[in-house]
């Protein structure tokens, strides 16, 4: 077993304020290092982000297994979910769920839905997708590698729900960026 | 377990000093305070009830092999937590074991033991006997 944050307090106040700043302005990459010490199968970002959010009463659903499945059990102290439309927060280190299979919330209660974690390959500020929506003031170009394919049309069917749906949060190494469900996502044309 | 949360760290390292050294350890989690709810049953059928919070402290350390040791204890003594967790640790380890039994858990239980029968005797003094009330019966 690995430790978490070195000064519980401090760490999670950086992560915290790394994500809060990712979801005000979507598609800005943000660093989030204050994890020096993980399983491997975790990104720091993605750990930081975890640790930062969920506690007891938050289900976890996470595809991660072993050493790193027992980190996060250890750590957060959040219950952990087999069925991934339980899940308050999601942790998807390999191929993600199908955003249409997650808890999107009510229209009486949008803020209750789930947080989709996602760990990337590769992800790059200046290219691949058109952002617009709220915190972009014209347009915001966002490059994220390992997503499946037919993300795009998944996005837009997510964006169809509002003020209901699922919030991501793209993580590679110690860089994340958030996708917040108002965000709109053009393919670079 | 519940013999080394109460054992003063004092006590502890009093005991740990004739015994061979333990294995290095890493701590996982705290040396931390914090708060837990303590609950009460009255008369041992009735409804739980909350019966106020106390101070924890808790502490996870681990040895190189990977074994865990886990402390929660009352109080705010963080030196006595981390301790505790890696005498824990250290008490699953075979080799360890039937020395550090010996050495340090044996000698705080009876020593707990014993200021626990003085407490007992000290109160025991000063039981009053309601002689009318029994006779009445």
């Amino acid at each position: 077993m690995r430790p978490a944050f070195i000064d519980p307090v401090f760490g999670a106040q950086e992560a915290f304020r790394a994500l809060m700043d990712a979801m005000a302005r979507p598609g800005r990459i943000q660093r989030c290092d204050v994890l020096p010490d993980l399983p491997e199968a975790l990104a720091p970002a993605a750990a930081a982000a975890l640790l930062a959010l969920t506690d007891a009463e938050t289900p976890v659903w996470t595809d991660a297994t072993g050493e790193a499945r027992d980190w996060i059990a250890f750590h957060t102290g959040a219950p952990l979910v087999a069925d991934a439309s339980k899940a308050q927060f999601l942790l998807a280190t390999r191929a993600m769920p199908k955003l249409s299979t997650l808890d999107s919330g009510t229209d009486e209660t949008p803020q209750d839905s789930a947080t989709l974690i996602v760990q990337l390959d590769a992800l790059a500020e200046g290219a691949g997708w058109r952002l617009t929506g709220p915190g972009i003031e014209h347009e915001h170009r966002l490059d994220a590698a390992g997503l499946p394919d037919d993300f795009a049309a998944q996005w837009a069917a997510n964006r169809k729900g509002f003020p209901c749906g699922v919030d991501l949060v793209l993580c590679t190494g110690a860089r994340l960026a958030a996708l917040p469900r108002s965000t709109r996502i053009e393919e670079a044309g | 377990m519940s013999i080394l949360a109460r054992a003063s760290v004092e006590d502890m390292e009093a005991r740990l000093a004739d015994t061979p050294a333990l294995p290095p350890h890493r701590v996982i989690r705290g040396p931390e305070i914090g708060l837990t709810m303590l609950r009460g049953r009255a008369g041992g059928d009735g409804a739980a009830f909350n019966l106020g919070e106390a101070t924890v402290t808790r502490c996870s350390v681990s040895l190189p092999d990977g074994t865990l040791g886990h402390c929660w204890r009352l109080g705010r003594d963080r030196r006595a937590a981390e301790l505790a967790a890696w005498l824990d640790a250290a008490l699953q380890q075979d080799a360890l074991r039937p020395a550090l039994l010996d050495a340090v858990v044996e000698p705080l239980r009876e020593g707990q033991a014993g200021a626990a029968a003085l407490t007992a005797r000290r109160a025991a003094a000063t039981e009053v006997r309601f002689a009318t009330l029994q006779a009445m019966r």
